[in-house]
């Protein structure tokens, strides 16, 4: 057995390290070892269910495949002509467009809204945290089915709104009203997360900051536009990366509330993908797709990162 | 006084939408079948009627389903827990050669929503003889794009660790594997109990995966399992789904309030921020 010495001096002071197991394993070369065996789960799993299916759904997109046959043929662009014609793809890119938009502003204005509420100095605000945060916990999918239910013509939102006097719609067979529906679904299932995230960051800026903009003679709007917003700009940026890319992944929601309905007004992506590629076995124009959602995904979140420099005060 | 009037007033109405569909839930799973559309809507059930609680159980395996979701959420979050904080505390603190180019490999895993290789490891899984088994859903998130984030969140956690406790501790005579289990996870408990807490919502959150992947009622998962409880028809028998959806919901939501501090905090303070 060797002596452990600390990485550190192993580096520097390699020749005054004592040795007895031979020259070749220094403390320096075990602790490379060490560090390649703790990457190396992650890592082989990187390659095996990462890196490899992304070429192999790239691959798959060349090609036509047909499972009933059995035939699996090299057609090279043809999928992607089919994208660039299939006329349902609009429609399709638009309810993405909506769904995102919609979803990432609501979210990230409510979410900061709760936090700034939250932030006062007021007596059981960590109730009122909790129960913002709760729906997060709660299953995707018994969520979902429970507002499936409140929805519904005579359902208990309709029932509410008719105490007051208000006949509603029916939300989940109207185009409009569906949208609306599965993004504020969402809203509430995850508003909380952002919350939480915006509310530690919010904590952190000093309380002296503010009482010199008071002094100043700045407003609450002032003091919210110019201390608040720039000094928690790291986490909005963080935030709304994730609340991006997660509202492009949206399937739950749609599957159990709308099925992609009325029309294909509720028909994002994700949802498409999974229609062609499992439901109509399409795996070569599913694949298809799969690269263009992926293409999304990655300038989306390049951009992002990009405005960085513009928006972000300070990196945290 | 007026002002914190208006704060409460306001918390309260914004409060409504996230509290309201729970208590709806319950209250209607309890309902008889011909109350739960009843207009003007009830509060409060008027009577209990368990029956739907019962049908939950006979018209599909619900309490082996329920096993499954738990437990492979709970395996899913151990090996989760395992493979990202050895890779994070090796990409913070060891300095091996290659490191950085690796870590931007991983990083890789953070740009793909599962969805876009969701048919290429069908096919695999297909071929390897696992469609209709546990299998895709556990080994994928540990190992795959899923963990990541966590991989991520541990590396930052660790790089803010002081590590002079750790270097102490060498100077000691203890070995890197020893020095990670004994010094530094103990003290990366609230970066761990974020990634637990995130890892354990998402495998118990899964649905394209499950659908995708398994067949026979008895594998499924609970979200799954939830929308199958259908009539004849195809229509949602509303009371049974509620009353299943409440058997799924109530418990999670009960050790959340109870462990919300820990929760919500240890959520807030790690490298999410």
């Amino acid at each position: 057995m060797t002596v452990r010495t600390p990485a550190r001096t192993a580096v520097t002071g390699r020749t005054s390290a004592p040795r007895k197991a031979g020259r070749f394993w220094t403390a320096r070369r075990r602790d490379h070892l060490v560090g390649y065996l703790f990457v190396a789960p992650q890592l082989i799993g990187s390659v095996i269910f990462v890196l490899v299916p992304l070429g192999m759904v790239v691959w798959y997109s060349l090609n036509e495949w047909n499972v009933l046959a059995g035939t699996f043929d090299f057609v090279g662009a043809d999928n992607y002509r089919r994208l660039a014609e299939d006329p349902k793809l609009p429609s399709v890119l638009t309810a993405s467009a909506l769904f995102s938009a919609g979803l990432v502003a609501v979210n990230l204005t409510l979410a900061l809204l709760l936090a700034v509420l939250l932030n006062q100095r007021l007596r059981g605000t960590a109730v009122f945290r909790t129960l913002f945060f709760s729906p997060v916990v709660v299953s995707l999918v018994a969520w979902t089915i429970v507002w499936g239910f409140l929805l519904q013509k005579n359902g208990g939102i309709n029932g509410l709104l008719s105490v007051v006097g208000v006949t509603g719609p029916n939300w989940l067979r109207t185009g409009g009203g569906a949208m609306f529906s599965v993004i504020m679904v969402q809203v509430f299932k995850n508003v909380g997360l952002n919350m939480v995230l915006f509310l530690a960051a919010l904590q952190d800026v000093p309380a002296s900051v503010y009482e010199a903009a008071r002094i100043d003679g700045a407003g609450a709007w002032r003091r919210f536009r110019s201390i608040t917003v720039p000094l928690i700009s790291p986490t909005l940026l963080l935030t709304s990366i994730i609340t991006v890319v997660g509202s492009l992944q949206v399937f739950a929601q749609i599957a159990v509330l709308t099925q992609g309905g009325p029309g294909t007004s509720t028909t994002v992506l994700v949802y498409y993908l999974y229609q062609q590629a499992f439901q109509f076995h399409q795996f070569g124009y599913g694949s298809a797709l799969a690269v263009l959602l992926f293409a999304i995904v990655l300038v989306l979140t390049l951009l992002q990162w990009r405005l960085r420099r513009r928006w972000v005060f300070h990196e945290a | 006084m007026r002002r914190k009037t208006v704060l409460y007033g306001l918390l309260c109405v914004l409060c409504v939408p996230f509290v309201f569909p729970t208590w709806w839930m319950v209250t209607s799973s309890l309902k008889p079948v011909g109350q739960i559309f009843a207009s003007p809507p009830s509060l409060f059930p008027s009577g209990i009627d368990a029956g739907a609680y019962r049908q939950v159980f006979t018209l599909q395996p619900f309490a082996r389903q329920y096993v499954n979701s738990l437990y492979i959420a709970a395996v899913v979050t151990i090996g989760t827990m395992a493979v990202s904080s050895l890779a994070g505390y090796a990409f913070a603190r060891i300095r091996f050669r290659g490191a950085n180019a690796l870590f931007f490999v991983i990083l890789v895993g953070l740009l793909i929503p599962s969805e876009v290789t969701i048919v290429p490891l069908f096919q695999m899984f297909h071929r390897w003889g696992l469609i209709n088994t546990h299998w895709p859903l556990i080994l994928v998130p540990i190992f795959g794009a899923p963990s990541v984030l966590a991989t991520f969140i541990m590396r930052q956690f660790f790089l803010v660790l002081p590590k002079e406790l750790e270097e102490a501790a060498q100077v000691d005579g203890l070995g890197r594997l020893a020095t990670f289990w004994r010094i530094a996870l103990p003290l990366a408990r609230p970066a761990l109990g974020a990634v637990a807490i995130f890892t354990f919502l998402q495998s118990w959150n899964l649905y394209l995966e499950p659908i995708v992947y398994l067949s026979s009622p008895e594998r499924f998962t609970l979200p799954q399992a939830l929308t199958q409880y259908v009539d004849a028809y195809g229509g949602p028998m509303w009371n049974v789904q509620l009353a299943a959806a409440s058997l799924t919901a109530v418990p999670v939501i009960i050790v959340f309030v109870i462990a919300q501090r820990q929760f919500i905090e240890g959520l807030a303070h790690t490298g999410l921020k």
